[in-house]
């Protein structure tokens, strides 16, 4: 297990120092620098010159790719170009905690409406309930997110009035549970906006496994044995039919992630989503290279996640 | 009077419904009576049905495939009318199984121990601690080395050989009082063979159990089973002691396996020497089933298919050469 997981580390360290030097690269390659955008004709242009000397601008580029990596590590983004005097790792802790509850609301919708539904598919294959299971599915994954959410905010905010139609918790003032629930009722229609194609895929996921291991040499032994029914399915099949599950979930950061920049975006929900669209539109560059960065490295993470997961799960790994 | 055997299984039909209407009668009309203490083996080509007559037998055949008709009875108790909740309780009890596959037969996930103590405290009602120590001494009985640790072991960690012999602890361990064995030893090596149906045998004895060894393997045939059915497209043909099925073998079939069985004073080893192949359960020929494989072949074998009927009073057979 520890043998497996330097391995594993061995890997994602590279891809990290990877992520880094592309990430770099855009950044160099994005026109301008932060005294580019100060156009203030009363000062002399040699004094920018000077100034870039200072800052390092001019340093051979390892020098500067070292000394933004050092800085990157401690948290420091630098400053914002559109929000004068605030740092971008300000911006970002501002607007994380809601990508946060969004991604862990739509994971949460995701599991306990998809795997009850996989499962029961798979034990009552060609039935009824799986023929309609299958049509969700496919309507989950073929309606693109974006179209989706508009049409929810039509039906559910604006003409049945369920739900707020955009935004997070706009009272002040509210705290504890009634804030909790207040959130929640935010989350409600981007959070299932976001996990609807997870859903459907999950669900999918979900009863093709069971309905293989249902199938498999152990399944038959264990009902040999005298076991009932119950056992057989919650303790010798989910056992099994979750090891790929579990694993895919550590992918699915990833996607969550980039799935929560359109999402936020149609509900104007104040996380990383609109932060990163807003920052493109403004030129943000200090921004949207650390939303970047951001994405990339919890892509990676999540993935070693996965790989340590299924470690865990699966004793022929573990025992490697 | 006798004894109730331990088993009888009385014209027992499993029948699979395909998808095109078609009916694949995988065992049709099967008697098979067990006493206590024996091991009756049931040998036959591929595709004959016994896997599926064993499956029968545990209630265990899956759809599309049901029983169609027939008794099965255990001292004298009819399983095939018994609820499933009641089934769960002669299973792993009263009747355990073991397969052909130890690789896979064997749930990857858990421990050995966790395997075993399952069935002992479903049935045996055993508290957790005692679970595990019966299940050393088990793992013991079976011939593990250090069972302790091995309860602690997943079963990849174990060879095939060491597989199969968890896979008999947990059959054995609630004493049943018939052990249905499908082919538990073809997966092995040659030398690793012998040992398990070694085992098969001590524990039999131990544990005062019967077998029902099902195999395709004549040698080991003559060397474990008492009394041998012969299968074909899902029929029994013939039925004997073991060693009048070597010395005096009637129905063309058994004859052919016999001779298909490599000797020790002959160089060429004649395997197959049956032409043709077993014929797809929902296609049996009209008349006799084997009709079109017989060497022997009359007009009136395609016509009528012949009953089983006793040549000898220990010996049956079904084939119009008898009549
Ligand atoms: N799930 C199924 N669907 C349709 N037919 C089946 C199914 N399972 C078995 N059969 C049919 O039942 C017949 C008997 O199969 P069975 O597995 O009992 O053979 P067997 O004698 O055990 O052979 P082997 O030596 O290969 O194990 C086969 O001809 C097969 O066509
Ligand atoms: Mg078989």
């Amino acid at each position: 297990m520890t043998k497996y997981i330097i391995r594993r580390l061995l890997v994602f360290f590279p891809m990290l120092f990877a992520l880094t030097i592309i990430v770099f690269t855009l950044l160099k390659l994005a026109p301008g620098d932060p005294y580019s955008q100060i156009m203030d004709p009363n000062i002399d242009a040699s004094v920018f010159e000077e100034m870039r000397k200072e800052q390092g601008l001019d340093d051979p580029i390892h020098k500067q790719y070292f000394r933004w990596v050092t800085s990157v590590v401690q948290g420091d983004f630098g400053e914002s170009f559109r929000h004068k005097g605030r740092t971008v790792a300000e911006l970002i802790w501002s607007r994380l905690p809601n990508t946060f509850y969004l991604g862990a609301f739509s994971v949460f919708i995701t599991i306990i409406v998809a795997l009850p539904i996989g499962i029961y598919s798979a034990r009552n294959p060609y039935s009824l309930f799986d023929y309609a299971a299958t049509g969700f599915g496919f309507f989950g994954l073929a309606v693109p997110n974006f179209l989706f959410g508009v049409v929810a905010i039509y039906l559910f905010a604006i003409k049945l009035g369920w739900f707020p139609a955009q935004g997070s918790v706009s009272q002040p003032g509210l705290a504890g549970f009634d804030l909790f629930l207040a959130k929640l009722h935010h989350l409600f229609l981007p959070g299932i906006t976001l996990g609807l194609s997870s859903t459907a895929a999950y669900m999918r996921y979900m009863r093709s496994e069971v309905l293989s291991v249902l199938g498999s040499d152990y399944i038959r032994t264990a009902r040999a044995k005298g076991l009932t029914e119950r056992t057989v399915l919650y303790k010798h099949t989910l056992r099994n039919a979750l090891i790929p599950i579990i694993t895919l979930l550590g992918f699915e950061i990833g996607t969550l992630l980039s799935g929560a920049v359109i999402t936020e975006n149609v509900f104007k929900f104040p996380g990383i989503g609109t932060l990163y669209i807003e920052s493109i539109g403004a030129r943000d560059y200090p921004v949207i290279m650390a939303i970047t960065l951001m994405l990339g490295f919890f892509t990676l993470l999540g993935n070693l996640i996965a790989d340590i997961l299924y470690a865990i799960v699966d004793p022929r790994i573990r025992y490697d | 009077m006798t004894e109730t055997p331990v088993l009888e299984v009385k014209g027992l039909k499993t029948y699979f419904y395909l998808d095109d209407e078609k009916v694949a009668k995988a065992v049709d009309g099967v008697d098979i009576v067990i006493r206590r203490g024996e091991t009756v083996a049931l040998v036959g080509e591929s595709g004959s049905g016994k896997s599926i007559t064993s499956l029968s037998i545990m209630r265990l055949v899956d759809k599309p495939g049901r029983i169609e008709a027939g008794e099965i009875l255990y001292q004298g108790k009819d399983l095939a009318k018994l609820s499933e909740k009641e089934m769960t309780r002669v299973r792993g009890n009263d009747i355990a199984m073991i397969f052909q596959e130890p690789m896979t037969a064997l749930n990857p996930v858990f421990t050995i121990g966790n395997q075993i103590t399952e069935v002992l405290r479903k049935h045996m009602k055993l508290s957790k601690k005692e679970a595990f120590e019966r299940g050393v001494e088990l793992l013991k009985m079976v011939g593990f080395p250090r069972p302790r640790e091995t309860m602690h072991e997943y079963p990849h960690q174990l060879s095939g050989g060491m597989r199969q012999r968890a896979m008999i602890a947990m059959a054995i361990s609630c004493n049943p009082k018939l052990l249905v064995a499908d082919e538990p030893t073809t997966a092995l090596d040659v030398t690793i063979q012998a040992q398990i149906l070694d085992l098969l045998d001590e524990m039999k004895k131990k544990l005062d159990m019967s077998i029902l060894l099902i195999t395709h393997d004549l040698a080991v045939v003559s060397e474990y089973a008492d009394r041998v059915l012969v299968m074909y497209g899902g029929q029994i043909v013939e039925e004997a002691p073991t060693d009048k099925i070597f010395a005096d073998p009637q129905h063309p079939y058994t004859k052919g396996l016999l001779e298909s069985l490599p000797t020790l004073d002959k160089e060429t080893e004649r395997l197959g020497s049956i032409k043709g192949v077993v014929p797809p359960a929902y296609r049996f020929p009209k008349g006799c089933r084997f009709s079109d494989r017989c060497p022997y072949a009359m007009d009136k074998c395609q016509a009528i298919n012949p009953e089983l009927k006793h040549t000898t009073f220990d010996h049956k057979v079904r084939c119009h050469l008898y009549e």
